[in-house]
């Protein structure tokens, strides 16, 4: 089968941050009982990376886990095995309440690198990215300019961006614009 | 004549050379420079023309306050009105013009007005223009709003070459204002860690300090502020921002920044404002204090100006507005540009000084200086017309004799100092009257209040009532420390820095000068420069009764000119009072609202222009449509085709062709944009029960139910096919406005009311593209690509099933909103676009024709299908549809069915849905009311129905629609008239079965 197609085909801007549309990503929406042993043990043995705390982000390459709500993940998987490890998790959670859903192409994912990345998200989102606010590692489901979005840090200059399929050339147009290398702010230092 | 000296100007780099034009005239001035002191140096004096008598005007303050020197700024794309020429730092090239004049600055026709100005008082466009009545809209409107306004507005069809960004900043103590008092609170704030932003409106630091001189730690002001600032840029949790305004306070320490960054130097790339949208948990006011002019005949003529601007301009520009420069006050502050003066070698003819027993030792130094004082004396008025020629002394106490004329070429003049009180009062912090200095101070008792009652903002420096250097420092300093504090950190025990400064003595409140000014001189004694309100005209607001200040204000104008009375406002209540023979505090302040100064609607925009002005939702198949010519319709966020028009094409014809083909042989839909929204768990059937009016826990997996939503109110909301999948899984689809609202319409109830119901929902909607194949061959189609069974038997109306077309996984459901044979078939949306062009392959041997929404609306309209939307507009309930057959009598419950029970619910007399076809058999016009008899109460002619669908029908050859009517149903065959837009003109139409085709549905369910 022919590679997935990308809302954007991949699109890439250099300017303050460097942005980029990434994925394909395998997405697995799983709500339930978030502190069920046998739900952690599934989601963990699935994805090799420990559960995340409250708004956590455990991700390891291609798999991971994030927290969305107090009964919500999105398990992060790689995208051609999505099918598979949605069968597996719904398999596992089979006998208690859980919604599995694959949702690997509901989203756009955008990867954002470089040292000027928090002042460059803060000019989108009501979110304060001081390291202290928003340490690596931690999700913030919130919104970028007009559309929904989420944001963490996976490492302190390198951020990840997810939001709708719908908005992936409007996300994409505003991460351009506010990376503008004449955009320069200085606030988040150092 | 203004000019510049030849040394001098802390603030300018006299080795460069900028030029500028100003009404098309070349000038020259410095880096360093504003626009007004560029003007100055070259001794333009004359600016602009006031508001309604067209009065010269000339700079009179220095900063934020200015009334008069406001400007036209760039051109073409970049013209912009009512800009500060006091705050506009000056740059190569850049082109100002003058505002409200014609033919020219110089020679103003409008000038006119000021020869009738004895009848051009206050309230004198109320009296004049009241009748008679109908005058007012056709004739005197008209006529005065095109004589009205400042400035001039952009062309409309220019576009703003500039861009624009937010930014979202959160901190410990945010500190408005960079002056000395800003500086130190920063200071003791930031010492012990706490994230500090400072926001300094001008390019400089340190406010006036520099200027009006003292002590700082043994340092001159200026060298403690260049250390401190220093100091402050080597913490690392402190930002420093000049060039940006503090524009406003709201609740919960949210404030608006205003940061201007290439108005200094519009060749600098980047965006040109920032709008900084900050949450603090604490917030400093240090915004200074503004000089009051004193009200006196005259005082608006070019070359009358604060006391502290001349000097400002003096200092930090080596300018001055004219060589002999007579000096009016009521206080020892003015004094200092006096001194200022004469030491910089200039002629100081007398320091006119209201006080009978004038001030202290500033009063003494001017005297050793040589300087003439002349105390218990004032102004009678000033000679001259477009500039100072001369000014007439008389006794302060009196109506204005006059004992002696002093030439001069300049008057610089000081009625006391009032504290920037804006910010704090913003959100709700009060003022106190301060009886020995004659101004309005914060009360500290009653701060602006946060969510846990205690207060967000401290106020402090000049902004809080303290005048002079070392109560400043020390005001500020425990202002740093008590916010540190507030914002719930430890503050450091560092002594403030010592402030000393020469020891003043009080002022003599003066709203008058002379204190019993005749008629003729109070007339021309000026409150507001820029709205032309003078000292006579709020004397007879109070005369006719106009008591409370904010009628006063909107009946005089007074402080409603765009600079919202930084000046005028304290003088103008003071006058005021008297006149009622009041307390000042008694009359109190007009409100104080954002922002401080104006900002552009550009900083407010933000990014939000061209492409990304709003988002624009696009399906996986939307580039094909944008290939293939579609005419657009925004729904919701999303843009959908609503045609195809070909070549040459109408857009009523490509719906027609649409339709035929679709009818005839084969259409197709992106139908992507409908909700899907999964909804399960073991009391997923239950909860549906609830959210639908008819049943869904009977629906069998693999089977799908149209059914409907309403609201507690029982209005209908949404409707869909819902599916389900298995035992405790359904996909309910919603309309294409309907997935957002719908998901959180059951994650409300479900969070809210049913906690304890074991069901989950998810909002599929776009992992999904989503493709109708619609029409007699939709069949035949699908065979053809095949790799599933679509046949009658394993997949009948109403069924869905799992499998593969063509190689791509799908699923299909058997549904129809056209009353055709049809499919909707979902395939993951990475897939879409390909699904998409193989169908289309596949369909060639078909005519395969795609449609949008407008043969989708058509062909539903044709079937009696209702929309939502059209068929309801959140009054409408199912019953008014004829929808019974969609609400369960066997629930004991579902949302709005307690509503529906109500009386005015199951009136009879409720307007009912029927099908309407015109005798003639045009299209009804949408929105139409079919009258009946008589009026209404309010002389309304009685109506019987409306129209909620209407279209051409290709299938049928004629106009169709719907509507409801009273008695609809019970009234078939019954020609009822409606009338068209025009309120006259009657087309007639039947009443008839909303199913205009195929009422028996042979077509969907072959």
């Amino acid at each position: 089968m022919s590679d997935p197609v990308l809302p954007l085909g991949g699109a890439h801007y250099e300017g303050l941050a460097d942005v980029r549309e990434t994925g394909p990503q395998g997405m697995i929406a799983l709500r339930g009982d978030l502190s069920d042993a046998g739900l952690q043990e599934a989601v963990t043995g699935l994805t090799g990376v420990p559960m995340p705390d409250m708004r956590g982000a455990q991700v390891m390459g291609e798999s991971g886990l994030l927290w969305m709500s107090p009964d919500e993940l999105l398990v992060l998987v790689p995208y051609r095995q999505a099918a598979r490890a949605r069968a597996q998790l719904a398999e596992a959670l089979q006998g208690q309440h859980a919604l599995v859903e694959n949702v690997s192409d509901m989203r756009a994912m955008f990867r954002l690198r470089g040292t000027q990345v928090r002042d460059v998200l803060a000019k989108l989102a009501p979110v304060d990215f001081a390291r202290d606010a928003l340490p690596v590692g931690e999700l913030r489901r919130t919104r970028f300019a007009q559309v929904a979005a989420g944001v963490w840090l996976s490492d302190d200059t390198t951020a990840q961006v997810f939001c709708f399929r719908s908005v992936a050339e409007y996300m994409f147009n505003l991460l351009r614009t506010a990376a503008d290398p004449d955009a320069f702010v200085g606030f988040h230092t150092g | 004549m203004s000019t510049r000296l030849a040394t001098g100007g802390r603030l300018v780099d006299r080795s460069s050379d900028i030029r500028f034009t100003f009404n098309g005239k070349s000038f020259r001035g410095h880096e360093g420079d504003t626009l007004a002191s560029a003007l100055l140096a070259n001794d333009q004096m004359l600016v602009g023309r006031s508001f309604k008598y067209h009065r010269p005007r000339g700079v009179v303050a220095s900063g934020a306050e200015e009334p008069n020197a406001l400007v036209n700024l760039g051109r073409d794309t970049t013209h912009e009105p009512n800009q500060r020429a006091t705050t506009t730092e000056l740059f190569n090239g850049l082109q100002a013009t003058s505002q409200n004049h014609w033919p020219s600055l110089d020679y103003d026709i409008g000038a006119l007005n000021w020869l009738f100005g004895r009848f051009l008082t206050a309230g004198f466009y109320y009296k004049t223009f009241i009748h008679p009545r109908p005058f007012w809209k056709h004739i005197y409107e008209p006529f005065i709003r095109q004589s009205a306004g400042l400035g001039r507005a952009p062309d409309p069809e220019t576009r703003d070459p500039d861009t624009y960004e937010h930014f979202y900043a959160f901190v410990d103590v945010v500190v408005i204002g960079g002056g000395v008092a800003g500086l130190q609170a920063a200071k003791a704030a930031a010492d012990s860690g706490a994230k500090v932003l400072v926001m300094e409106q001008t390019a400089h630091w340190g406010g006036r300090a520099p200027v009006d001189g003292g002590t700082i730690d043994g340092m001159a002001p200026g060298g403690w502020v260049n250390k401190t600032v220093e100091a402050l840029e080597g913490m690392e949790n402190v930002a420093l921002r000049t060039r940006s305004m503090g524009a406003g306070v709201y609740d919960h320490g949210y404030v608006l920044g205003y940061e201007r960054l290439t108005d200094h130097a519009p060749f600098l790339k980047g965006p040109r404002h920032r709008l900084w949208r900050i949450r603090a948990r604490q917030i400093v006011t240090a915004t200074g204090a503004i000089e009051r002019p004193l009200s006196f005949a005259g005082n608006d003529i070019p070359g009358v100006m604060l006391a502290s601007a001349v000097r400002d301009y003096l200092v930090n520009y080596g300018v001055i507005a004219g060589q002999r420069t007579v000096v009016v006050t009521n206080n020892d502050d003015a004094y200092r540009t006096a001194i200022a003066l004469k030491q910089a070698g200039l002629q100081v003819p007398a320091v006119i000084d209201a006080r009978q027993m004038g001030g202290g030792a500033l009063m003494e130094e001017a005297k050793s200086l040589g300087i003439r004082v002349e105390t218990g004396r004032a102004i009678a008025k000033v000679k001259g017309g477009k500039r100072v020629t001369g000014v007439a002394i008389c006794a302060m106490a009196g109506g204005g004799a006059m004992l002696e004329e002093i030439k001069c070429d300049a008057v610089a003049m000081s009625g006391g100092w009032s504290p920037v009180v804006h910010l704090w009062s913003h959100c709700g912090g009060k003022l106190t009257w301060d009886e020995d200095h004659a101004f309005f101070r914060p009360d500290p008792e009653r701060a602006p209040t946060s969510h846990d009652g205690l207060p967000f903002v401290t106020v402090t420096g000049s902004a809080n009532g303290e005048m002079d250097l070392k109560s400043v420092l020390e005001d500020a300093d425990k202002a740093g420390k008590s916010s540190r504090k507030a914002a719930g950190g430890k503050p450091r025990r560092f002594a403030p820095p010592k402030g000393e400064s020469v020891e003043e003595v009080p002022l003599r409140p003066v709203w008058l000068m002379p204190e019993n000014a005749w008629d003729d001189l109070r007339m021309k004694a000026w409150l507001d420069y820029q709205n032309d309100v003078k000292v006579s005209d709020v004397q007879l607001a109070a005369r006719e009764g106009y008591e409370s200040v904010e009628h006063t204000k909107r009946y005089t104008t007074l402080g409603m000119a765009t600079d919202q009375g930084k000046l005028s406002n304290i003088n103008g209540l003071a006058t005021l009072a008297a006149s009622l023979g009041e307390e000042i505090p008694q009359v109190g302040t007009t409100t104080f609202r954002p922002p401080y100064t104006p900002i552009s609607m550009g900083a407010i925009a933000g990014e939000a222009r061209g492409e990304i002005f709003q988002p624009i939702r696009k399906t996986p198949i939307h580039a094909w449509h944008e290939k293939h010519g579609a005419a657009w319709e925004p729904v919701g966020h999303w843009r959908r085709p609503y045609c195809y028009p070909q070549q040459g094409e109408s857009k009523h014809d490509a719906v027609h062709r649409e339709v035929l083909a679709t009818r005839n042989s084969l259409g197709l839909l992106d139908a992507s944009t409908l909700g899907k929204i999964i909804v399960k768990g073991p009391d997923a059937g239950r909860f549906l029960d609830m959210l639908y009016t008819n049943m869904m826990s009977t629906l069998k997996p693999g089977r799908c139910r149209y059914g409907l939503m309403c609201t507690e109110n029982g209005f209908l909301t949404d409707d869909g096919v819902v599916a389900r999948i298995d035992e405790d899984t359904f996909l309910c689809h919603t309309t294409t406005g309907g997935a957002d609202r719908i998901h959180a319409h059951m994650e409300e109830w479900l969070q809210t009311e049913w906690w304890d119901w074991k069901v989950y929902t998810a909002n599929a909607t776009e992992q999904f593209a989503q493709i109708a194949v619609v029409g007699p061959n939709a069949r035949k189609l699908l065979e053809k690509l095949g790799g599933m069974d679509v046949g009658k038997d394993m997949l009948p109306f109403m069924a869905w099933a799992d499998g593969t077309l063509a190689g791509f996984p799908v699923r299909v459901y058997r549904i129809s909103f056209s009353g055709e044979l049809s499919y909707e078939i979902a395939v993951p949306a990475n897939l879409g676009r390909a699904f998409w062009d193989k169908i289309v392959e596949a369909g060639q041997e078909w005519n395969i024709t795609p449609y949008g929404t407008e043969a989708l609306h058509v062909m539903r309209a044709e079937k009696g299908f209702i929309m939502i939307g059209d068929e309801t507009d959140g009054t409408v309930i199912p019953q008014d549809l004829g929808l019974h057959w969609a609400i369960s009598k066997k629930k004991e419950d579902y949302l709005g069915k307690r509503a529906q029970t109500r009386s005015h619910m199951a009136d009879p007399n409720r307007w009912q849905l029927v099908g309407l076809e015109t005798v003639d058999g045009s299209v009804l016009p949408d929105g139409a009311y079919a009258v009946a008899a008589g009026k209404n109460a309010n002389g309304q002619r009685n109506t019987q129905g409306r129209v909620t669908s209407t279209y051409h029908s290709p299938t049928l050859g004629k106009g169709i629609a719907m509507g409801l009517v009273h008695h609809g149903p019970d009234r078939m065959g019954e020609i009822i008239p409606f009338i068209k837009d025009d309120g006259e003109t009657v087309v007639e139409a039947k009443i008839v079965s909303p199913v205009f085709f195929d009422p028996e549905g042979e077509k969907q369910n072959v």
